[in-house]
């Protein structure tokens, strides 16, 4: 009875953190193996245009509409104490800072970390691992490697997009709909972010790519149990991605404040 | 030791309180076809997966080549496995590669030929399994069959010592399973190559194999040719041989 109420308290927690060591040991294969000849360029390359090209449309739609409605939110605030010239900076800061990373991470997350896990998972179930072993291949320099080098390269650059259009719709909102003053949107903007706004933005990005590609291969790599098990692997991949990647957003930031 | 391809001594290997094998005894004649045949779910699988290292032992040795490949680490593993060929039950074809490019994707990683000459022994071997004009089709579009042939085509593309076969003619129906055991045969008494076949598939079997082993509750309880199996008095392959149903099939001297 007492056991049994310590095993419930005490399990999840321990294999939550057997979960955890054994992503940090796939990430650390990943490096052993990513810095070893041969280069996959074209795997690299084939996982950059699906994580990155493919998400551009995603990515600038998620952007604009966030500047967007940023805009229309800072707005309603600083109108009550008369500084409708700082929401350019707001927007910009709010993008570069946080929610360019972060949206696009977790949309990225959403299209590609779940393929990540399905197509990994289904090539578990199906033998493709087993094969690429049996021809003594190493599976993780094939199918992971390509995979975390692409989402760490990837996020960042999508992000910057992100930043970009989502400034672009909060100026469309801020000046062509609400009227503020062009010059005292741009001008306020440019004097109150600094260069170190963005480059936070997209090491953080890069961060998150890392978390979400390793977290979503080590969810489909280790796949279990045919199609049902795909399906919670795939699962398994967006919410445990997405989640780690807020908790560890709080963290990155707080580090760099 | 000469004419053993390889040798498998008092293998060992449990799930939890399940002893899937308790005690394997076998050796593996060189360019010969072995068949190993047991019941579904009764360990041929977790065998033949040790044979190629996928799975570690308990306990056991297994000699392939002179080299005992249980204790080995990866590296070596990997140059062991080189010499070796492995057809799937479901056959395992790459889903993002064409039937081409399955084929040439062993003879890409890991010799220096040039394109040219990948395609000539890639043509070679599709054509030996009777898919030359298949090459751009996406295993998707391909039939269980097809799929099957394509993956002997990828198993015997490096030229390996030994070839392993994983239910070769699962889930196929009798006439496509016919044609596969054909070039099973075919391709062994063609190349001279160890094939290791397992199955439960007792009739299409017994046409094809040089030697039978019959896997019994984690032990090997019969080794022989076809005929001495069939001749065996054991009560236990006389009964798996009389779920043929085929009268004279089973039944000792």
């Amino acid at each position: 009875m007492f056991s049994s109420i310590i095993e419930k308290i005490f399990s999840p927690a321990a294999r939550f953190l057997r979960e955890l060591g054994n992503i940090g040991l796939l990430f650390g294969e990943c490096v052993y193996w990513g810095v070893r000849r041969p280069f996959k360029f074209n795997y690299i390359f084939k996982q950059m245009e699906f994580i990155g090209v493919n998400s551009v449309v995603v990515v600038i739609i998620t952007g604009v509409f966030t500047g967007m409605v940023l805009a229309l939110q800072s707005y309603y605030g600083f109108r009550k104490f008369g500084a409708e010239g700082l929401v350019g900076t707001t927007v910009a800061l709010s993008m570069t800072r946080e929610l360019g990373p972060v949206l696009t991470s977790l949309m990225v997350t959403g299209r590609a970390g779940s393929a990540m896990a399905a197509e990994l998972g289904t090539m578990r179930v199906t033998e493709q691992i087993d094969a690429l072993i049996v021809m003594a291949l190493n599976p993780i320099k094939y199918l992971v490697v390509p995979r975390v080098i692409a989402s760490f390269l990837m996020l960042p650059i999508l992000t910057i997009v992100s930043d970009f259009v989502g400034i672009v719709g909060g100026y469309l909102v801020g000046v062509k709909l609400l009227g503020i003053n062009e010059g005292a949107f741009i001008n306020k903007m440019v004097k109150y972010v600094d260069h170190e706004d963005i480059y936070n933005g997209l090491v953080k990005a890069a961060f998150f790519g890392i978390i979400m590609s390793v977290v979503s291969c080590y969810k489909g790599f280790y796949t279990e149990g045919g199609a049902e098990g795909v399906g919670k692997s795939t699962t398994e991949a967006v919410v445990t991605s997405c989640v780690t990647i807020l908790i560890s957003d709080y963290v990155l930031t707080s580090l760099m404040f | 030791m000469e004419n053993k391809a390889i040798k498998i001594i008092d293998l060992h290997k449990s799930f939890g309180t399940q002893n899937v094998l308790d005690g394997i005894n076998l050796e593996i004649e060189k360019g010969k076809i072995t068949v190993i045949i047991g019941k579904s779910g009764g360990g041929k699988t977790v065998l033949l997966k040790h044979l190629i290292g996928l799975m570690k032992p308990d306990k056991g040795e297994i000699w392939v080549d002179g080299v005992e490949i249980t204790k080995l680490k990866e590296k070596e593993l990997n140059d062991v496995r080189k010499g070796f060929g492995m057809l799937f039950q479901e056959a395992a074809l790459f889903d993002s590669m064409d039937v081409y490019d399955n084929v040439a994707f062993p003879l890409r990683e890991h010799t220096k030929l040039s394109e040219k000459e990948i395609e000539e022994i890639v043509e070679e071997r599709l054509k030996q399994v009777g898919l030359l004009g298949f090459t751009e089709k996406m295993p998707s579009e391909l039939s269980g069959g097809m799929r099957k042939r394509v993956g002997l085509a990828r198993a015997l593309v490096l030229d390996p010592d030994i070839i392993l076969f994983d239910e070769p003619t699962s889930a196929l129906d009798p006439i496509i399973s016919l044609t596969i055991d054909d070039l099973i045969k075919e391709t062994q008494t063609y190349l001279k190559k160890t094939y290791v076949v397992i199955s439960h598939d007792i009739l299409g079997m017994f046409r094809i194999a040089d030697k039978v082993a019959m896997l019994y509750n984690g032990k090997i309880i019969e080794y022989g040719t076809p005929y001495e199996i069939k001749r065996s008095n054991n009560e236990n392959i006389k009964e798996f041989l009389k779920a043929t149903k085929i009268p004279g099939f089973s039944g000792g001297d």
